[in-house]
């Protein structure tokens, strides 16, 4: 990847996360913060390369903690994002289902 | 099918098909996030990819240390799943904190390895390690200390003269030494040490004076700055799938957090560097006139079942006490006769903007009857009863005419324009920032001494003997 396609890819990948978040209600803030801390997550994808190529105890240590790290912000941002958009729903869905 | 993996290069054309479908499944999944109708769907479409992108790694080239790998996946993956399913939907911010400080450990982690296998890099490869091992650190040790303010942990915010003065020092000090380790001049073992430990040093410093009310405002900024930092990674180790999600989320995470500085008025630089936002900060402003006067639930539950229009203002008040069942219980015991009700959510409700929906959520109210500040404050006028129940400050009217007050200029909620207000509180001391409410002092003010869920309990049992 040269460096200017990846500077092309910079700036559409800013455009796309800044007109995602332009229009969206208040009332999703929280969970799409934790949305977006979910995705980040995709870290551990760089952390696992970095300790798959370590050649050093110090390095293995090191990337140890990242994955950890990395594997511990992508599931934990997962859980406790869709534990909060579960309670999306409107009042017509929840008659269906039978509930309140 | 073995052939193709065990070629070195097909291997890696099938992982960057991969990280493409990544890539398209995390915005399609923020995409669908944004609505409320199609969010709940979202989670899962990003979720798969997260899923793709870790199992296609396997298959890099050269890759080793499996042992190593594997543990530390599970190992990290468990405790954070086991965490995040206990946690209470009160306590969801800080969880954020942790997790969001986790990925910006992990960035600065990958910029440790590469920067101290001393190999020389060209320079643009250097600053982009070093600036997002500086990103990612800062936003590793202030998110803990975030995490660590709001679970209650730490509890004073520390401040004393001079202190951005030294935060300017350490900041400083970490570029000199950054730029000592991108030039090659100093790249040795002890300089990138001291070059984290500062950054380090300084993400504790910047977060310790920020008060605890403002804290969603930096969670959402360090969000931002481990996204950035996770792009910037990216380039180091050549990853499309960490440039384009680690800049997805830095932008979009800047404007949110813009969004939430500006739902409750301030900016940026203002939560940063001003220090209000803490308890007892705020000298009482002007005298207030008037007395409270108390009223019986008894009373209050005649005059909200024969009203036609009930808005409920809840704070984070009520999400403490747990009364958000029985204040939803008592709706529909109003909506049964047909009140209308309606929820009405200021901006920084709860303890981030739109925790107030997912509290309510959480106890059953259907989203079509949330209406935040623009829709809902017009119909305060039209409306019998504004119940406030463990909200203060953002429903006092101090904040539009007083400009002495340090709420001055909010947005608030104007329940004091219905026709009767009726607050639900403990007892007769100020809010989180310390500000007396004029509003608890008008003449259409009634004050029901209790317990949120008491006091909801005891409405629902006056509404059904009317």
């Amino acid at each position: 990847m040269s460096g200017i396609v990846a500077l092309y890819i910079f700036m559409l990948a800013a455009f796309t996360g800044y007109e995602i978040i332009a229009k969206v209600p208040v009332i999703l803030h929280t969970p799409l913060m934790s949305g977006s801390n979910f995705v980040h997550g995709i870290v551990l994808v760089g952390a696992m390369v970095a300790l798959g190529n370590a050649d050093t105890t110090l390095a293995k240590v090191i990337g140890f903690i990242g994955v950890f790290m990395a594997a511990g912000n992508a599931a934990g941002g997962y859980v406790v994002t869709e534990r909060m958009l579960e309670m999306f729903k409107s009042s017509g869905a929840k008659r269906k289902s039978g509930g309140h | 099918m073995s052939g193709y993996l065990t070629n070195p290069e097909a291997r890696t054309w099938i992982i960057q098909a991969s990280y493409f479908v990544t890539a398209f499944l995390f915005i399609m999944g923020l995409k669908r996030m944004s609505s409320p109708v199609t969010a709940r769907s979202g989670i899962v479409w990003a979720g798969a990819g997260m899923l793709v992108a870790t199992l296609f790694t396997f298959l890099y080239p050269g890759m080793g240390n499996y042992e190593w790998i594997l543990p530390a996946i599970i190992l990290g993956t468990a405790l954070a799943w086991i965490s995040g399913k206990r946690v209470a939907m009160t306590d969801m911010p800080q969880m954020i904190a942790l997790y969001n400080g986790f990925g910006g450990g992990a960035a600065a982690a990958i910029a440790a390895v590469e920067l101290y296998k001393g190999e020389a890099m060209s320079h643009t490869m250097g600053t982009l390690a070093v600036v997002g091992g500086l990103i990612g650190s800062v936003s590793f040790s202030g998110s803990l200390v975030a995490f660590g303010k709001l679970q209650g942990l730490i509890k004073r915010s520390f401040r004393f003269g001079g202190q951005q003065f030294v935060n300017i020092i350490v900041i400083l000090a970490t570029a000199v030494v950054g730029v000592f380790i991108i030039t090659g001049w100093h790249a040795d073992m002890f300089h990138v040490s001291l070059f984290f430990v500062l950054a380090l040093v300084f993400g504790v410093m910047m977060t310790l004076p920020i008060g605890g009310a403002d804290m969603p405002v930096v969670i959402s900024m360090y969000n931002a700055f481990t996204g950035l930092a996770v792009a910037f990674e990216g380039f180091v180790m050549q990853n499309a799938a960490m440039i384009i999600a680690g800049t997805v989320v830095g932008s979009a995470g800047t404007l949110l957090t813009q969004l939430m500085a500006r739902a409750m008025n301030r900016s940026l630089g203002n939560v940063l560097f001003s220090g209000f936002g803490d308890t007892g900060a705020a000298a009482a402003s002007g005298p207030v006139t008037g007395s409270m006067k108390p009223i019986e639930a008894s009373d209050v539950g005649v005059m909200m079942a024969f009203a036609q229009k009930v808005i409920i203002v809840p704070g984070y008040g009520m999400a403490v006490a747990q009364a958000q069942h029985k204040v939803w219980e008592l709706c529909q015991l109003l909506i049964d006769r047909g009140v209308m009700v309606k929820f009405a959510i200021h901006p920084v409700a709860g303890r981030m903007p739109g925790h107030m929906n997912v509290l309510l959520a959480e106890a059953g109210v259907p989203y079509d009857l949330i209406a935040d500040l623009d829709e809902i404050n017009a119909e305060f006028e039209t409306a019998d009863v504004a119940l406030i129940i463990g909200a203060n400050d953002v429903v006092n009217p101090t904040a539009r005419n007083d400009k002495s007050s340090p709420i001055y200029g909010m947005p608030i909620l104007n329940a004091d324009k219905a026709k009767n207000v009726i607050v639900i509180k403990r007892g007769q001391g100020t809010g989180f920032s310390g500000i007396e409410n004029a509003l608890f002092y008008l003449d259409n003010t009634r004050m029901l001494y209790g317990d949120g869920q008491a006091a909801a309990g005891q409405l629902i049992q006056a509404v059904k003997s009317v």
